[in-house]
């Protein structure tokens, strides 16, 4: 799990240009850095993207990697954002054995996670859930008795905290 | 006004101002060769394209404007592809115009399709596909923009044939010069911090053991008279890397010369045992810093890059400057003396390292006897001593460029060309000739290795056709010297595949049959004779083989990984530890 000190969460704004994804992402390859989650979208311009890559390293060869990110001409502005400091969210969709013996167990976790019923088999049901990374693990953990048939989080997104005060460790804006 | 796509790209190099265009035709580049045929651009046809690529190089480096290439899709887009790692490892701004196949057919392993954005991505400072027609003049104004600005580098355009073609649609556009470039993540920092300028001026007047780490970083922001007068007024020696052999004049007393692997004694142990580093566009390269955890251990570190992914890449500078080298040393040299404190006394350190200069000089063994081979060492002297003074110095990889490095002495910015960082063998003879089209009123030597020529001879049939009269001087030791060296020194001598025959090829037969004019030199009493010959020919090119002994070894030398204290000055000198 990625939550623990060599946790970083890289928050890229790019232009939504073809192949920009492949350049950011072969920054990580070339040092052999594995991107834990990744998330892409149009911003609300859409001239551009944001890009939310977590990832595993340590802090000095992120550095390095961040510089370099940063020299991308498709690469506006990065910010590296604390966990500790960030507001992270994730989604999961998740279809789970729920036969009639055991449907009502399912559905009453999936009340207490406050995930939502999207879909019903005669034996399973899908979930749909959405919140803090460690809540879908949680939540993950607890289906498994039951048995999970497929499962698929979208990686998670993040902006800074507005309340606190350090909320960019780092920060590279583009002068101008 | 209406044009295609091939017009319109031709008119926007024009708008550009390039003069010379270096490639080769092909099929998926085929349209753009007719428009050319109208264009004053002058287009030089190699022999292969990397030449091509080199020689764009040679153009940039000698003349300081962008370089252009143009090759077709497939192999000649993969052809180009070691020029392109050259130039981005050694900062060197030049755009590849590469075709492609139809926008209809990428994807579909058309014929010679090849998906060279994806390969070039990370040896490029940027690359692009062009997707209409339209966006041709925008996206080269773009490249050259980019190539040139900032940290200079390598660009790519790859270009569909379909939007070149006349005869289809999808090449017709409507001709717009964008008046103004729209790029919101390229902004490259110009001047430095002023206040981490003033940093830099409060050190430098405390330190007592400075040196100043000069890289190629300063020809590229054409800071050699800036860095002249900061050196001068703080009366501050001056180490000048492979790459900025030149940016200082090595006739100055306050030239210490090349560091590094293959450095001398003084540049070297002045690094290290230094109190201030100011390092003005250098990158803390391996083969300059030797171990990194032993490079330099009292020094202070002052770093100008305007690239800021440089600093802390190796060391963590004290003092880090953002911004072009030019800008930053010119106020640099205004906060030092805004703050009008004098130099402290550093005579018993400028007194050490003039010993160290007399102590251990560059040194070989000038003996000769009947039947020996040439020294490369006297060979490289002896042209540098009968060769115009403004000489431009191109060299391939291995020993050849090392001893060039050491022994020629370059007195002006833009003489030496070498490639530093990739370290390209065969970049030589078509980056001379590159040179040469850049400044065709200049002597141009190729210093080439027998190795190396071998790689890319192939252009002097270029340069002869097209009367480039550059000229080469192949030091023939008949082996691949350096690796040669490595293997005596570090694998027991057990010589494996290094051995080339100083006959085979014949290459004075061979310089002759590409057009040139080609000599060989066995005797020290012919070399002097060769080389004034040489000089006097201007209508073609001319080789010259001299055969050197494959004996000689390139010293000083700091192997591989070790401290930069173990200096090996060579046999006879032993070891410069201290």
């Amino acid at each position: 799990m990625p939550d623990k000190p060599r946790h970083h969460i890289l928050s890229v704004l790019v232009e939504n240009k073809a192949g920009v994804l492949a350049r950011v992402s072969s920054l990580f390859a070339r040092r052999g850095f594995n991107i834990y989650s990744l998330a892409v979208a149009p911003t609300d311009d859409e001239k551009f993207s944001r890009i939310t890559i977590v990832v595993d390293v340590e802090s000095s060869p992120l550095e390095q990697v961040t510089k370099q990110l940063f020299k991308l001409i498709n690469v506006v502005k990065i910010s590296e954002l604390d966990p500790a400091h960030a507001v992270e969210r994730e989604m999961m969709m998740i279809t789970v054995n729920a036969e009639p013996g055991t449907r009502g167990q399912v559905i009453e976790l999936v009340d207490v996670f406050q995930g939502r019923i999207v879909d019903v088999g005669h034996d399973q049901l899908t979930v749909e859930l959405a919140g803090p990374p460690s809540k879908l693990d949680d939540f993950e953990d607890l289906m498994r008795a039951f048995g999970i048939s497929a499962l698929q989080r979208t990686g998670r997104v993040a902006l800074p905290k507005l309340e606190r005060t350090a909320t960019k460790l780092r920060s590279l804006g583009k002068v101008g | 006004m209406k044009l295609n796509g091939g017009q319109a790209l031709i008119k926007s190099l024009e708008m550009e101002g390039v003069e010379v265009v270096f490639g080769l035709p092909g099929g998926a580049i085929l349209p753009v060769y007719d428009p050319i045929i109208d264009s004053p651009i002058r287009h030089i046809l190699v022999r292969h394209e990397q030449g091509a690529g080199h020689m764009a190089e040679g153009y940039a480096h000698a003349t300081g404007r962008p370089g252009v290439a143009m090759v077709t899709s497939g192999p000649g887009a993969t052809n180009i592809v070691t020029p392109l790692a050259d130039a981005m490892m050694d900062s060197i701004p030049i755009v590849v115009i590469t075709g492609q196949v139809p926008s209809a057919a990428i994807g579909t392993d058309a014929f010679q399709e090849c998906d060279i954005v994806g390969v070039t991505r990370s040896i490029t400072k940027h690359n692009e596909l062009v997707t209409s027609a339209q966006d041709i003049p925008r996206v080269i104004q773009e490249a050259f923009h980019i190539a040139t600005t900032g940290r200079p580098g390598p660009v790519l355009v790859d270009i569909p044939k379909d939007l070149v073609d006349p005869n289809n649609p999808n090449s017709a556009m409507e001709w717009e010069w964008p008046d103004s470039i729209d790029l919101p993540g390229y902004k490259p920092t110009v001047k430095g911090h002023p206040r981490m300028i003033r940093e830099a001026a409060k050190l430098i007047a405390e330190a007592e053991r400075p040196v100043i780490y000069a890289g190629g970083g300063i020809l590229k922001a054409r800071a050699a008279e800036a860095l002249r007068e900061l050196a001068e007024l703080t009366g501050i020696s001056v180490v000048t890397t492979l790459m900025a052999r030149g940016a200082f004049p090595d006739s100055h007393p306050l030239c210490l010369g090349m560091p590094g692997m293959h450095g001398n004694y003084t540049a070297i142990t002045s690094m290290q045992q230094s109190d201030l580093l100011i390092a003005l566009g250098s990158r803390f390269d391996d083969r300059v810093t030797g171990k990194v955890g032993a490079f330099a251990p009292d020094a202070k570190i002052i770093h100008v890059d305007v690239d800021p992914a440089e600093l802390g890449k190796v060391r963590r500078p004290d003092v880090p400057i953002v911004g072009d080298c030019k800008a930053v040393i010119e106020e640099l040299i205004k906060a030092v003396r805004e703050l009008n404190v004098p130099q402290p006394d550093r005579s018993d350190w400028d007194a050490q390292l003039k010993q160290w200069q007399a102590q251990f000089p560059l040194h070989y063994d000038q003996g000769w006897n009947e039947g020996d081979a040439l020294k490369p060492q006297f060979c490289i002297e002896m042209l540098r001593d009968n060769s115009p003074e403004d000489t431009i110095v191109v060299s391939g990889v291995g020993q050849h460029q090392m001893w060039s490095s050491q022994f020629w002495r370059f007195n002006h910015p833009y003489t030496w060309i070498n490639s530093g960082g990739l370290g390209t063998m065969g970049f030589a003879v078509p980056a001379a000739v590159g040179a040469k089209v850049g400044m065709p009123g200049r002597t141009v030597w190729a210093i080439d290795g027998d190795g190396c020529f071998q790689m890319t001879a192939q252009e002097l049939v270029t340069a002869s056709a097209e009367r480039i009269p550059v000229k080469v001087a192949i030091l023939n030791n008949a082996y691949l010297g350096m690796v040669r060296q490595w293997q005596e020194l570090f694998y027991e001598e057990r010589y494996s595949e290094v051995y080339l025959s100083p006959d085979l090829p014949d290459y004075k037969m061979w310089a002759e049959a590409m057009g040139c004019v080609g000599m060989r030199v066995e005797h020290p009493d012919e070399v002097v004779p060769a080389i004034e010959k040489a000089n006097s020919i201007d209508d073609r090119p001319v080789v010259i083989d001299f055969r050197v002994d494959w004996t000689e070894k390139v010293y000083p030398m700091v192997a591989a990984g070790t401290s930069n204290d173990q200096v090996i000055l060579g046999p006879e000198m032993g070891e410069g530890g201290h």
